[in-house]
């Protein structure tokens, strides 16, 4: 029983990372933006969709993984200039009609491109095995390596934003726009670079799950849905927020879906359990959104805002 | 504010195309096109188109125009749909319906119209039962059907014991239920899983630790990919088997989960090897057409539209202007499937055979082999509820 509940735990550590690859770009986007990117999920499929293809043409995932990056930074790049920058000072609503059109275009085009069967990518050899973590228990390689994977890039976006010019520079620019413009700072080309950044944390996000999930047309709106309770919860335009909020949602998602319907059947017959589990586990990460919002309307870990 | 914002657009979610002529008999489909199940409504559409253009342009003679559109899996968007279908365009004959959880929604509003609903897909167990309805048929299976098969090929297997999942929706209780009907041996545990779920290593831990002999899942489209494939990860292929229906194994999904389901068994009613003439001139001309080979969705697709054109055929195209003629020729089914023997029962649900299949390699290609039939003739078990 133990032993279920720590490979449970590692799940929903596994899913809490995966989230939070996908968090991190959109609550800086929207943070230090002020854009509501709704088409985060579809760079999240264009990186899978780009590593799928790459190590096909490669023979290599890593390598396949690696040239994925220019690829999902010149998509982030193009929609940056053409959609999102003519939308800065426009209304939420705007955004996300744009940014919803993205959506459509982009299944449009990867369902005419790619056609609606799913591209086939398996886990890289190297990566491939379990590893044995007590004598009875073994858990696979690939996950893991998610859970470094993800644990690498909070480190790094930790030392950007505390410890660099520019961290400095997006921490002012998310609580006090007007200011950071005042001082001379580019904030035109700080925004591009936000944006390809989050948008290069979705495509990694979604090449690293390429192997895993089925790399299909919309793989990433699921995730989107997701990811905004993450930074709902964790407070919007912090990262700390959003990688508490992953975790949190992750690992709220993973054990309730493990254990409610079994800690149900103490109070319940089996089948009213299973039902009622079943369903109380699927809303288990709204009701701790509606929870936290009742009780921190702005998150668990809010950006200060200048008035 | 924000937040009001953000939560209207998570909301947000729809598209939608369209076409219209005039003259011919208008057949509306309301089918998913777009998401991780997209690729089942595109093959129900083309497997339906193919067998227009076969006929150029007609169904027994008759022209027909088809008119599309995407459901986007909600059941809000099949109502409204459904309503510009049956009062502006007023389609004759609704069709295309993917999901058991939008066919309660689109058949009540076509049959109360006083349309026909041919379903080339979805068969929800209330209309085989106590809510059938004379103009209501369902050309596929009731979903029962297809995991009673799966119970029995289990049960011929010699497993004593098995877990089984589902997503929580009215198809998955359906499956369950189904398998456990025909199952003789014992269910470890039974686990419903949220529609359109991505990760299963939650689930994948508890079939570890509970040891059952085997595992049935019905998790159709991508989430089949997806748990079939972090099942093999989780090294667990080997050591659980796996016996599915056949939406949990279609050719897509071989393909997509490629050598993680070599030697799973698994049931269908039709298969590509099927050896019959119209079965042979169909996966030929599929192929030719589209150049790739047919799922059992596409094979549902085209004998639906072949079912209505040897009805059509029978009445001269009459379809809401002599409902009764119209009616008995699709009950008479006067057609060859693609699928074998196909006639329907009292509540106009399909009394077909079902196969036995097993997964092989042929030529590095992931494909079904079918190793015998598991059920002859097998009706549904909610066909005695029914008043007709």
């Amino acid at each position: 029983m133990s032993q279920l509940f720590f490979e449970q735990l590692l799940n929903g550590l596994q899913l809490g990372m995966f989230l939070f690859l996908v968090s991190a770009g959109l609550t800086l986007v929207f943070g230090f933006m002020n854009i509501i990117n709704l088409a985060h999920g579809s760079l999240f499929m264009i990186g899978a969709y780009a590593v799928a293809v790459l190590t096909d043409l490669t023979g290599s995932f890593f390598l396949g993984l690696l040239l994925s990056f220019p690829v999902v930074a010149a998509f982030a790049l193009v929609i940056e200039l053409l959609i999102i920058r003519p939308l800065y000072h426009r209304d939420h609503l705007d955004q996300v009609l744009a940014t919803f059109g993205l959506i459509l275009f982009f299944n449009e085009a990867v369902s005419i491109v790619f056609g609606r069967t799913p591209l086939f990518l398996n886990v890289p050899e190297a990566l491939s095995g379990a590893v044995q973590i007590t004598e009875t228990f073994t858990y696979p390689l690939y996950r893991i390596t998610i859970i470094a994977v993800g644990l690498m890039v909070a480190a790094v976006l930790w030392f950007i934003i505390v410890k660099t010019r520019t961290g400095m520079r997006i921490r002012a620019g998310t609580t006090n726009p007007e200011m950071i413009r005042a001082l001379g700072v580019n904030i035109q080309a700080l925004n591009t670079t936000i944006f390809v950044v989050g948008a290069l944390f979705a495509g990694l996000a979604g090449g690293l799950s390429a192997p895993l999930t089925s790399v299909e047309v919309g793989m990433g709106e699921n995730l989107l849905i997701l990811s905004f309770v993450c930074i709902v919860i964790g407070g919007i335009g912090s990262i700390r927020g959003a990688l508490l909020g992953a975790l949190t949602v992750g690992l709220v998602d993973t054990l309730g879906r493990a254990f409610l319907p079994d800690i149900l059947e103490q109070f319940l017959d089996p089948a009213t359990a299973n039902g009622v589990g079943a369903a109380l586990s699927s809303m288990s990460v709204y009701l701790l959104m509606i929870i936290v919002l009742v009780f921190k309307p702005t998150g668990l870990f809010p950006v200060i805002k200048a008035v | 504010m924000r937040l009001k914002t953000l939560l209207a657009a998570t909301a947000l979610c729809a598209l939608a195309t369209a076409g219209t002529a005039q003259d011919a008999l208008k057949i509306g489909m309301i089918t998913t096109l777009s998401g991780p199940a997209g690729y089942l409504g595109t093959d129900v559409r083309d497997g339906f188109l193919l067998a227009i253009e076969e006929e150029g342009g007609t169904l027994g003679g008759v022209p027909v125009e088809v008119i599309v559109e995407d459901d986007g899996l909600k059941p809000e968007n099949g109502r409204a749909i459904a309503e510009r279908f049956l009062e502006r365009d007023e389609v004759e004959i609704m069709t295309g319906v993917i999901f058991s959880n939008i066919a309660p929604v689109v058949a009540p509003l076509t049959l109360r119209a006083g349309r026909f609903y041919i379903s080339p897909n979805s068969g929800p167990s209330q209309f085989a039962g106590k809510a059938c309805h004379e103009n209501y048929f369902v050309a596929s299976w009731q979903n029962d059907t297809l995991h009673e098969s799966a119970g029995i090929a289990a049960s011929n297997l010699g497993y004593n014991n098995a877990y089984i999942l589902a997503p929580n929706y009215q198809a998955g209780k359906d499956a369950l239920a189904g398998f456990k009907r025909f199952f003789t041996g014992e269910i470890v545990e039974e686990t419903y899983t949220q529609l359109g779920q991505t990760d299963y290593a939650a689930e994948i831990a508890k079939i570890r630790a509970a040891k059952p002999e085997m595992v049935f899942q019905f998790l159709p489209g991508g989430m089949g990919i997806n748990f079939m494939k972090q099942y093999d990860q989780a090294g667990l292929r080997d050591e659980i088997p796996l016996v599915l229906a056949a939406p949990s194994a279609d050719i897509n999904i071989l393909r997509a989960v490629g050598a993680s389901m070599l030697g799973v068994q698994n049931t269908s009613h039709w298969n590509h090897d099927l050896d019959n003439a119209a079965n042979i001139a169909f996966v030929a001309s599929f192929e030719a057409t589209y150049d790739r080979s047919p799922t059992v969705y596409a094979s549902q697709g085209y004998d639906t539209a072949r079912l209505i054109a040897s009805a059509l055929r029978a009445t001269g195209g009459k379809v809401t202007a002599d409902m009764d003629g119209f009616r008995a020729a699709l009950q008479a089914a006067d057609f060859e499937a693609v699928r074998g023997p196909f006639k329907f029962n009292t509540n106009n649900h399909p009394i077909q055979n079902w196969y036995g299949r097993e997964v092989v390699e042929i030529d590095g290609e992931f494909r079904n082999k079918t190793t015998g039939i598991i059920a002859e003739n097998h009706s549904d078990a909610y066909a005695s509820e029914c008043p007709m």
